[in-house]
């Protein structure tokens, strides 16, 4: 990674926590569908960052999000667990011929369909561990999964909207 | 020994993952008890400031309404002055100290709140500068909203009513029966009136107000009208009570601060006594 990707990355993150914490924070569609945008931050790190420096951000934006929230720990282990299982799952879901150095797992460099393989079990696990660790001990399993289902797809087409709207098309050269 | 070392190399990302797991249930739990350790939170300056910005304009929207109960508040306070007021052709005397004031009430405005976990929190622009300490309760015009939590210079956190660690002693109105209030962890304007004996004749329309059995709140803060009562399936010997929460917590906004004065006097008491005293 150059200066000017850390550069985009940083920003990236920012703007996306911010919009987080501001705006989402107690937005709940129906009562069940959450959204947690930030993990689109996570999900669109660069395919060859290693794994060390990636559980770090992520445990950190983690920790960000839930100062805010006053949930302290919930999002960090949650977004925690997405970040140890992306690479397995990059890895499960790789195109035939594998990745190309500088790809990046995002809507404009990959196919749509590739897009929801890769994303969707991804924030559906996250939303899964965050609900779980939010219900825990009170014996709501059916509740937990309604709001991971629900969450996750509104998560999912919050993030695809982002990147058709906001994100620069990759001139093909 | 090398391979040793080389093998925990190998697995250093899965190391590193269970390291910072760790330290998030960590976090968790020591965070959740309802006066853990309260260090990372929204009571920090700089989080603090930042949801104060986002409240001021999201309260700027809601202007209207504030002073719409402002003013509704401030007729009937002026209705009940009427007759605080010594007469001229009366005579006063003071009563011993058992009628002295022992609760006194601060005003503080909400900046950041939550009701959709099942352990919600809430967010005072008011801190230990102005005299807020961990323990007070929280209420509004509308009922009982919570209680605080940790406090900083100048913000504090509270428990909100919607967390299902917080247990709040209520009465019912008509009959003086006290139980215990608990938020379920569902919607957010329903909750449950606990171990209240069969015998107990309640029906449907009863208010439930604060005991004041804990301390935390006088007697009669107004908490939730009971909406259904059926026998408890769990436990034969006590009622299922549903009630409907008065407060809107989805509005709420400005709330006053309750501490009893005596607190120090009665924790002794309770102290002496060897009876367990949770705030």
């Amino acid at each position: 990674m150059n200066f000017k990707s850390i550069l985009s990355v940083t920003g990236q993150f920012l703007l996306l926590v911010t919009i987080q914490i501001l705006f989402l924070k107690n937005l709940a569609l129906f009562g069940v569908a959450y959204c947690f945008i930030y993990v689109l931050g996570i999900l669109l790190l660069p395919i060859s960052i290693r794994p060390i420096p990636l559980l770090i951000i992520s445990f950190l934006v983690g920790l960000t999000v839930d100062v805010f929230y006053d949930t302290l720990g919930m999002h960090a282990s949650a977004v925690t667990f997405l970040a140890f299982i992306r690479s397995f799952w990059l890895k499960a879901v790789s195109p035939s011929g594998g990745y190309d150095d500088n790809d990046r797992p995002d809507l404009k460099s990959q196919s749509f369909g590739w897009f929801l393989s890769y994303a969707f079990p991804l924030i559906f696990l996250f939303s899964l561990v965050f609900f779980t660790i939010d219900f825990w001990g009170s014996g709501k399993w059916l509740n937990v999964l309604n709001k991971s289902f629900f969450s996750s797809i509104f998560t999912l087409v919050l993030a695809i909207i982002v990147q058709l709207l906001f994100f620069k098309r990759r001139r093909v050269i | 020994m090398l391979r040793i070392f080389q093998f925990l190399y190998n697995l250093r990302a899965f190391i590193l993952f269970i390291i910072l797991e760790v330290v998030a249930v960590w976090l968790i739990v020591s965070n959740n008890s309802p006066q853990g350790a309260a260090f990372f939170n929204s009571s920090s300056r700089l989080i603090g400031s930042v949801l104060e910005t986002q409240s001021d304009v999201s309260d700027f929207l809601s202007l209207d309404e504030a002073n719409e109960i402002l003013v509704n508040e401030n007729a009937q306070l002026i209705e009940q002055l009427d007759h605080a007021y010594n007469q001229a052709d009366s005579m006063y005397v003071p009563m011993d100290s058992t009628f002295e004031v022992t609760f006194a009430v601060k005003g503080a405005r909400v900046i950041s709140n939550s009701l959709r976990f099942s352990q919600n929190h809430l967010t005072l622009n008011k801190g230990e500068k102005h005299g807020l300490k961990p323990g007070m309760g929280i209420f509004n015009q509308q009922g009982v909203v919570g209680r605080i939590k940790s406090v900083s210079e100048n913000y504090a956190v509270g428990i909100s009513l919607l967390n299902t660690d917080l247990l709040l002693s209520a009465k019912i109105l008509s009959s003086d029966v006290f139980g215990s209030v608990q938020w379920g962890g569902g919607d957010s304007k329903k909750a449950r009136l606990l171990y209240v004996p069969r015998h107990v004749q309640a029906s449907a329309g009863d208010s439930v107000v604060t005991s004041g059995f804990n301390a935390i709140f006088p007697q009669g803060i107004p908490v939730g009208i009971i909406s259904s009562v059926t026998p408890s399936t769990d436990n034969p010997n006590y009622l299922d009570i549903e009630l409907d929460l008065l407060t809107d917590f989805s509005k709420v906004s400005y709330v006053y601060l309750i501490e009893n004065t005596q607190l120090p006097e009665l924790d002794s008491l309770y102290n002496q006594a060897e009876i367990p005293n949770e705030f």
